[in-house]
């Protein structure tokens, strides 16, 4: 519309936009309440998880309200290459004496001694001094300290203290690619023969990338034949499809278990039939194998149902056309028929992928050593070494790397060619 | 060059899906060269099943099928060179109009120039040139209908079906688009085999109609024959609007016969019934009954109207005649219009040749 245009006006004599407005609001509060309760339920079960794993990632608050004297004094510490004055000493030390009386000195010595070994010896045999009375608070507590023990003379281990002032860091984010902060705050590669978490990403990588490619390739031929076989055959079709999603998937891993195992029932065959000797059965089981065949089996529906239902849009008669306009079947398929599925394709290539970047239960159970992802070494550190913190960078990470996929995927196919039903 | 009279020929075909029932039954039926035949018939007739096992989609049970005198039952859909142009169009939606017109000379291998000469003399001659570079979703109904018209004559195919290609258009562009194809056939001289189950576009388009019924040609013959002299009740009802009495031949000769109605006797030109006796139904086009006949004529009646419908350019008027309250009348609607009213008695009168004594129904 050009500014021009004169306003249009209701009989009333209010605008027309206002009157429209005001018609539309009492519907479009209507909507808003209707959707209220899905919205409040994801922002409590999704939204606010979300921050507050971002705020346990970064949060590096511990040391920075243990140690707030030594901090602020550390402001003063101007040549980082030698060791600090007189006043870092007295704020650290009462800082210290302060945690000591609270029973919280521990604590810091744990936190510490991650940052560089040995602090929690050192720490300790504070301690013991300030609890014997030992020091002298108005002489030189400098001296008095880089005389208990080595380490106190060495700057390195004030550099260490420092390196823990800020309250937020990404030290955990790094630890996931590992990498660290050197002491001299810059990144540096963790030892080759010590590196487990790149080696994880790129296993996720290559197993989602192989799953989603093997469930392309047996989905496709499955969503073709259930869509165009007769009512009564693809009914029957599709209830094999879904059948896994009725199952539990613990109990379908189970029975890969029973299946896979070197004593199991495919085993078993291959000797019956000869393919292997029976003392030479392979494993297929606890190795990249068994999370390949089982995840397979377990995310196919998620490609088989998008693909049809776009499939099942396909009028059989574009096919004939083709056919009849002199293509052979295989031009008529490749020209006409899977340059149609294509939105299906990405839909359920998308949607395994991303399902399987994430699989936590299929191969924590027969993944073994070499067949586990990243999510469980995420549940690892959730459960076993509690590091929480550890395991929400990860967890974020992995997050974004599903929303760098979808961004990808975006630029390539566009999100508005996916169908998913 | 003189033109095959058997173009395609349906040789004895038979045609069954489930083993149990034909649908098509000991088919026989020769197309000439540059005709334009129309397989006219109810749903569930086989019209659509021929039409399907000539473009190689369906397989004779039974039977040849010949083109150009080469039996082509077995050869495959895509090298029989036959155009097609389905019911819904089947244009290809993620190709543009272009790409739709190049995609059977494409599979070809012609080169890149000829294909461009080719797509635009197909899409002049449905007028729609500058329309290459859209997709099949921006077009209009009539127009998607003439690039599946273009795109099935692009590349000169010797035989081109349609499946009720306008099905799906509302009337006023179906019979505008009726003479379109019927003068893009002039113009090009291409076989055309048509399938429909409306039969005034049967009647416009056709060289020829091929009427199915139950699996059988029931009468193939020019239009005007189909209409004027059906050959058996089925065709009479079937085509056009159609007066039925049912009686028995009482009396026969050459091109008379007598048929006693329930408490009447008419006369009637006897077409297939041969002795005294047979039961017949006596067809009459509701156009060939005058109303209050100046001259002589072989039967003539009296009559009640039951009731009069206004049809813009002519009546119709339905009478209780001879016991039946189904007798149709059609008067042109002219100047020198008749005061037609319910309940009034009216005289009527028809000859005897007009009167085709059928098979009974």
């Amino acid at each position: 519309m050009s500014s021009e245009t004169k306003q249009i006006l209701t009989t009333d004599g209010i605008p027309l936009e206002v009157s429209l407005k005001k018609a539309e609001k009492k519907n479009k509060i209507k909507a808003f309440l209707l959707v209220a309760p899905l919205l409040l339920f994801l922002v409590i079960t999704y939204i606010f998880p979300i921050g507050d794993m971002f705020m346990r990632s970064v949060d590096d608050r511990m040391v920075t309200n243990m140690l707030p004297k030594t901090f602020k004094a550390m402001e003063k510490w101007e040549n980082l290459d030698e060791l600090p004055p007189e006043e870092v000493y007295r704020g650290f030390y009462e800082d210290y004496k302060l945690l000591a009386e609270n029973q919280q000195h521990g604590k810091l010595g744990q936190r510490l001694n991650k940052e560089k070994n040995g602090f929690n010896t050192i720490t300790k045999k504070l301690f013991r001094q300030i609890k014997r009375k030992k020091i002298d608070e108005s002489a030189s507590l400098k001296e008095q300290i880089n005389k208990l023990h080595k380490r106190w003379r060495d700057v390195e281990y004030w550099q260490a203290i420092k390196r823990t002032a800020p309250p937020y860091t990404a030290s955990k984010y790094l630890k996931g690619m590992d990498m660290y902060f050197a002491a001299d705050g810059s990144i540096a590669q963790v030892d080759e023969d010590r590196r487990i978490h790149r080696i994880l990403w790129l296993r996720t990588l290559e197993i989602a990338f192989f799953v989603t490619l093997f469930c392309f390739f047996m989905g496709y031929p499955i969503a073709h034949l259930l869509a165009t076989l007769p009512m009564k055959y693809s009914n029957l079709l599709m209830i094999c499809v879904l059948l896994p999603f009725w199952t539990s998937l613990l109990v379908r891993t189970a029975s890969w278990m029973i299946l896979l195992q070197q004593q199991g029932i495919v085993n078993d065959f291959f000797v019956m039939i000869g393919l292997v000797a029976d003392d030479n059965r392979p494993e297929m089981m606890y190795n990249k194998v068994g999370t390949y065949v089982a995840m397979t089996q377990i995310l196919l529906p998620f490609m088989v149902l998008p693909l049809y239902s776009v499939m099942k849009t396909i009028s059989p008669s574009l096919m004939r056309a083709g056919k009849s306009l002199g293509g052979t079947p295989f031009v008529a398929f490749w020209k006409v028929y899977f340059p149609l599925t294509i939105p299906g394709i990405g839909a359920g290539c998308l949607l395994v992928f991303i399902l399987a970047i994430g699989y936590y239960i299929t191969p924590a159970l027969v993944g073994g050593a070499s067949g586990t992802l990243i999510s469980n070494q995420i549940a690892f550190h959730m459960k076993t070494t509690l590091d929480w913190s550890f395991a929400s960078a990860m967890g974020l990470m992995l997050l974004t790397g599903v929303l760098v996929i979808y961004w990808i995927y975006n630029k390539l196919v566009g999100v508005d060619n996916i169908k998913l039903g | 060059m003189s033109k095959n009279p058997e173009f395609v020929k349906f040789d004895k075909v038979d045609k069954s899906y489930d083993g149990k029932v034909l649908v098509v039954k000991d088919l026989q039926l020769d197309i000439a060269e540059g005709e334009f035949i129309t397989m006219l018939g109810p749903s569930g007739s086989g019209k659509t099943t021929c039409l399907m096992m000539l473009a190689g989609f369906e397989t004779p049970t039974h039977g040849e099928i010949l083109l150009d005198g080469n039996i082509i039952s077995n050869i495959p859909p895509h090298k029989r060179g036959i155009g097609m142009v389905f019911q819904n169009y089947a244009l290809f939606p993620h190709m543009t109009v272009y790409e739709n017109l190049a995609f059977p000379l494409r599979v070809r291998k012609v080169e890149k120039d000829e294909i461009d000469k080719k797509v635009d003399k197909a899409l002049s001659m449905v007028s729609l040139s500058g329309f290459e570079t859209r997709m099949p979703a921006q077009l209009s109904g009539g127009q998607q209908q003439r690039v599946a018209v273009a795109r099935a004559l692009v590349f000169d195919p010797a035989v081109v079906l349609m499946d009720e290609p306008l099905g799906a258009l509302d009337k006023n562009l179906r019979e505008s688009m009726q003479y379109e194809i019927k003068h893009i056939h002039e113009s090009i001289g291409v076989t055309v085999v048509y399938v429909t189950h409306d039969q005034s576009e049967a009647l416009t388009m056709s060289n020829r109609i091929a009427v199915f019924n139950d699996g059988k040609v029931q009468q193939l013959s020019n239009p005007a024959e189909l209409y004027e002299k059906p050959v058996n009740s089925f065709v009479a009802e079937f085509i056009g609007e159609n007066n039925t009495f049912n009686g028995e031949v009482i009396d026969i000769a050459k091109d008379k016969c007598k048929v006693k109605l329930a408490n009447s006797e008419i006369l009637a030109n006897p077409i297939s019934v041969k002795s005294k006796g047979e039961k017949t139904t006596v067809s009459l086009r509701p156009e060939r009954a005058l109303i209050n006949p100046t001259d002589k004529m072989d039967n003539m009646f009296t009559g009640k109207i039951e009731e009069v419908i206004y049809h813009g350019d002519h009546t119709r008027v339905r009478l209780n005649l001879l016991g039946s309250s189904e007798f149709i009348l059609k008067v042109p609607n002219s100047t020198s219009n008749l005061e037609l009213k319910v309940s009034q008695d009216i005289n009527i009168g028809w000859n005897s040749v007009d009167a085709r004594a059928l098979d009974p129904k």
